[in-house]
């Protein structure tokens, strides 16, 4: 096993006193203190993130916007520019290699942001899938910093750091959208794309940069609460949005319409993309599993791994679970066997041998007031 | 660095004890700091019989669940209510508020000292 490798805000993190964890074969910050407090800085102030891990891989020319409809189950073909679309990439078996999301930033420009431990797997299958297109992929992940910037009072810490003239188009910006602009004197890509259920910023930028913009937001957010806030509590946060992690939600052994994701996948683009076969053949089929969450009626957590039983019957398996720090009950996302995946059905978790119950409830489990 | 108390004598497993009878035990700061925040703890009852190195209750965090092992044999005379209350004292105090039972001891596991302990999971002997 080498080295895991650092982010270019590795040394921020250490002069802040985190704890370090490997993720994705990356050296990151787990937490600065208390995960719990850093989650509920999340949901009441602001939280900021070292995301520096995750892919860019940058797709442009004439073809660029068919390539990605050949190479990903979505239609990045009808996205307009400036926006941002959820998608998948998947395998000829139709399993799910990554979860991604696609920025256009111009009508033949595209960049891609893959998961930390697939950027290279995704960055290889896209150079691959590009063959025959005119079209060229390049990878910057090893050049890409990216800081994020979540929860309610981020809007309020970036107007500090954007030129009055460019104040509109922080306010402006759409929930999945992107924009270039100045902060604190750093040109970055700023996107509105969270993954911790808050409002939020992504912020992308070249490494070099990364550390004297960290310094300026935490120093920005000072006043308004913003603490740095590790992969714990970002953890906790996405797991309450009830959105999906890879590795743990989403794998090869996944399809799409497993995961509830069947609405991403489009079999009206033209184009012929890899896994479509196999994609049609599986939705015609139908699923025989569903992503169901969970809500804990005691005080026990169901975590990953842990067998979901109906009589004393196993009717699936968690695949994250934790107790909600906001919400003040266990929650958990499972796969369940189907018959069993309406809302309101009474569940046990076995918890190392003790039956606990929950209850299956809509997700997402938590969802900020607008 | 998470410290580890010298007056004590400690698990291999990460759980303290301390010399007076009945023998006070909880689990060290070291352990505590690797689980993170303690959210849940599930203690042996009054009157129940433990035995050194068995599993005697759970300490569950935010991202994990844990066994809590007996770090002697003998009966529980007290456990400590607020801890069950209030997980969170296990992180803020795992050396004092944070003890978790105290028990009647008929025979002691292996046990290790401060030094020997700090030796084997870092932390640093105070």
């Amino acid at each position: 096993m080498s080295d895991p490798k650092k982010t270019s805000l590795h040394g921020e993190h250490e002069k802040l006193g985190a704890s370090f964890t490997d993720f994705g074969g990356w050296d990151m910050p787990l937490k600065y203190g208390s995960e719990l407090a850093e989650h509920k800085a999340v949901r009441a102030t602001a939280g900021l993130f070292d995301l520096s891990h995750m892919g860019e891989v940058w797709v442009q020319g004439p073809q660029a916007a068919t390539f990605l409809n050949s190479a990903l189950a979505g239609n990045m073909a009808i996205m307009a520019v400036g926006r941002a679309k959820y998608s998948v990439i998947c395998n000829a078996d139709g399993g799910i290699i990554d979860d991604l999301i696609t920025y256009r930033r111009a009508e033949d420009k595209f960049l891609v942001v893959p998961n930390a431990g697939n950027a290279p797997v995704v960055a290889a299958a896209l150079a691959e899938r590009a063959a025959g297109f005119d079209v060229l992929v390049t990878d910057a992940s090893a050049d890409t910093s990216l800081i994020a910037v979540q929860g309610p009072a981020s809007v309020a810490i970036l107007e500090q750091l954007i030129d009055a003239a460019s104040h509109d188009v922080l306010t402006g910006m759409k929930y999945y959208a992107a924009d270039e602009v100045a902060v604190a004197g750093h040109d970055v890509l700023l996107a509105r794309t969270g993954y911790t259920g808050e409002d939020g910023f992504e912020l992308y930028l070249p490494n070099a940069q990364a550390p004297a913009l960290w310094a300026a937001l935490m120093e920005a957010g000072a006043a308004h609460g913003l603490v740095p806030a590790g992969l714990a509590c970002r953890d906790s946060l996405r797991l309450e949005a009830g959105m999906p992690l890879y590795g743990n939600e989403l794998s090869l052994d996944v399809t799409p319409f497993d995961a509830g994701l069947g609405g991403i996948v489009s079999f009206k683009k033209e184009e012929d993309f890899v896994g479509r076969a196999a994609l049609e053949a599986k939705k015609a089929a139908g699923t025989q599993r569903a992503l169901v969450g969970l809500k804990g009626l005691g005080r026990r957590a169901g975590r990953g791994g842990y067998k979901v039983m109906s009589d004393g019957v196993v009717v699936g398996t968690v695949t994250s679970g934790q107790p909600s720090p906001t919400l003040g009950y266990p929650v958990a996302l499972a796969y369940v066997d189907n018959a069993f995946a309406e809302i309101g059905t009474e569940l046990d978790v076995d918890l190392r041998g003790k039956a606990e119950p929950f209850e299956v409830v809509a997700l997402p489990f938590y969802k900020r007031d607008k | 660095m998470s410290k580890v108390l010298s007056g004590l004598r400690y698990s291999a497993e990460h759980e303290w004890l301390d010399a007076s009878a009945p023998a006070k035990v909880g689990i060290t700061q070291v352990a505590a700091d690797a689980l993170g925040d303690v959210v849940y703890v599930d203690l042996p009852e009054v009157g129940a019989t433990i035995t050194a190195g068995e599993s005697c209750g759970e300490v569950e965090s935010t991202k994990s669940v844990s066994d809590l092992y007996a770090p002697v044999s003998g009966t529980i005379v007290a456990i400590n209510q607020d801890a069950v209350d209030n997980p969170a004292i296990l992180n803020e105090d795992p050396y004092g508020a944070g003890w978790l039972f105290t028990v009647d001891v008929s025979e002691e596991g292996p046990l290790l000292s401060a030094q020997d302990y700090a030796s084997a999971n870092g932390g640093d002997v105070e």
